[in-house]
């Protein structure tokens, strides 16, 4: 279990890791090390220049706009999860980070390595994908930002250019009044999911539901939203969410493994997105407004 | 090859590496301390975890050369003054006095997560002791035992009559 040989740099700012990334078709970033490092371990990956990014500080901060958090892609998962900006603005992302492997692994890996990676079992992703995060990379001088909805395209497969540097993943804020709910069912404590839900449901003044956000992942080959629109119409009652999330989950492709069937994956996704909207409902019908 | 310095248990440890080398293997061949085990090499089995600027962290996940200029405490330094009192430190001897191992492959691992846990959370609950070493392997205790042992340890850290941290020297009275 030891890595082919390869060089090493250790750039300073962005600039620097663009260029090193434009000078070899065969570099790679080396972020928290927490997937990348097995893979080079067991040889699965062999890249000629890691780049290490760990040393530029734009990278590693977390900036409040009018309408998102912006977190760095160096941020590591550890730093995210006790920030209280992110307790306060994107609930949900702070809830699925308690399920992002163990410590040890939480106080190395970061929030653009996991999105980069793109594990369909990963917690982070399935978050960006169910608010519809802001996904920036830069390409030499360039900024590209993409959807979260349409930037995970199959297991460890995203349309981000190969020769970028994930730089931002920009959350939407919440509104003043919200709940959210996020759920797994892992055969470990803190393991790769075998299915997981979130939701989210951003309430307006008078306590009506404005949108509701539910997406599922670790079930197919990357996370996706499911579509509950029709549920704007109800009261929440637990049978319409019942019914309309059994409806929408028929539209995602599910796969099995080694680990459970694709049957078993979407009934367990199907009874998680249930309950992570019935937490979001709850939550807000029993708090009192912020 | 890359020049890295690295504190080993409070002992800078210079060496011209390949950037492939992992910490674990820094740990074990270049600074020649045999207690961090390797399991698996490739990050499921937690049996390489060391400190690195207080943090536990799986050593076989870290390059050398990422870990240039910090300070990565393994479990030869976790007792009185940084290991070299020679006495074991407070959670060590929990670990012997509940039974917490049998083979001791995990150990050195479960005793650094347990270490870090405690610098932080001095009154952990059962959960938060077992969320702290749920990345960790053990195939002989089935757990219970270790949990017991972070429990005592605690137990002692919070009744204690003076303070120290992991490495640090335990004859400070608490002011
Ligand atoms: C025991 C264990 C359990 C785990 N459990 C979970 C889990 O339950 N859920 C989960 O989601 N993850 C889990 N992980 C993986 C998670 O810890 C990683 O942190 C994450 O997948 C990758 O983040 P990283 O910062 O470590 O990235 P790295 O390993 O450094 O990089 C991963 C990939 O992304 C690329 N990359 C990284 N940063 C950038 C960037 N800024 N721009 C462009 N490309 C980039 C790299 O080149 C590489 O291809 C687990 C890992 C371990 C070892
Ligand atoms: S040897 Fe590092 S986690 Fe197994
Ligand atoms: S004591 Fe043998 S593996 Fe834990």
């Amino acid at each position: 279990m030891k890595p082919v040989n390869f060089d090493y740099e250790r750039p300073r700012t962005i600039d620097e890791a663009c260029e090193l990334l434009a000078s070899n078709s065969n570099a790679r970033i080396l972020a928290g090390g927490q997937s990348l490092i097995p893979m080079l371990s067991m040889r699965l990956s062999r890249p000629s220049l890691l780049i290490d990014i760990a040393h530029i500080k734009d990278l590693s901060e977390i900036v409040a706009t009018d309408t998102h958090i912006e977190i760095g892609a160096m941020v590591r998962q550890a730093v995210a999860k006790n920030a209280k900006m992110i307790q306060e603005y994107i609930p949900l992302l702070s809830k699925a980070l308690h399920h992002v492997g163990h410590p040890p692994t939480r106080a190395r890996g970061t929030i653009g390595g996991s999105i980069a990676h793109a594990d369909p079992s990963a917690e982070i992703a399935l978050v960006a994908v169910t608010l519809g995060a802001e996904i920036t990379y830069r390409v030499g001088d360039d900024d590209h930002m993409f959807d979260a909805t349409e930037f995970f395209i199959g297991p460890m497969l995203t349309v981000a250019p190969p020769d970028g540097c994930l730089v931002k993943v920009g959350f939407p804020k919440t509104s003043k009044i919200c709940g959210t709910g996020f759920y797994e069912v892992a055969p470990r404590r803190s393991d790769y999911a075998l299915a997981s839900a979130a939701a989210q449901i951003n309430f307006d003044s008078k306590g009506a539901a404005k949108t509701i956000r539910v997406g599922v992942g670790s079930i197919g080959d990357f996370p996706e939203r499911l579509d509950v629109d029709h549920l704007l119409n109800t009261d929440l009652n637990d049978e319409s969410i019942i019914a309309t999330v059994k409806t929408a989950i028929t539209e995602i492709e599910t796969v099995d493994d080694l680990h459970a069937s694709a049957e078993y994956r979407k009934r367990v996704a199907a009874h998680l997105a249930v309950k992570a909207l019935q937490t979001a409902r709850d939550e807000v019908r029993e708090a009192p407004a912020k | 090859m890359i020049q890295v310095s690295i504190e080993v248990n409070g002992k800078t440890v210079t060496a011209e590496v390949e950037p492939r080398l992992t910490l674990l293997d820094f740990i074990r061949d270049v600074a020649g301390l045999k207690g961090t085990h390797a399991g698996c090499e490739h990050g499921v089995c937690g049996a390489c975890t060391v400190l690195v600027e207080g943090n536990a962290i799986r050593s076989c996940l870290v390059l050398a050369v990422q870990a240039d200029e910090q300070e990565v405490i393994s479990i030869e330094g976790v007792g009185g003054d940084l290991g070299r009192s020679g006495e074991l430190s407070i959670v060590q001897d929990a670990f012997c006095e509940a039974h917490g191992l049998q083979c001791g492959y995990c150990t050195p691992g479960m005793v650094l997560v347990a270490e870090a846990l405690l610098a932080d959370t001095p009154n952990p609950t059962e959960g938060d002791i077992r969320e702290a070493i749920s990345g960790n392997i053990c195939r002989c205790t089935g757990y219970v035992q270790i949990v017991e042992a972070v429990m005592l340890a605690a137990d002692r850290l919070a009744n204690r009559n003076y303070k120290s941290k992991p490495g640090q020297p335990s004859d400070q009275t608490l002011g």
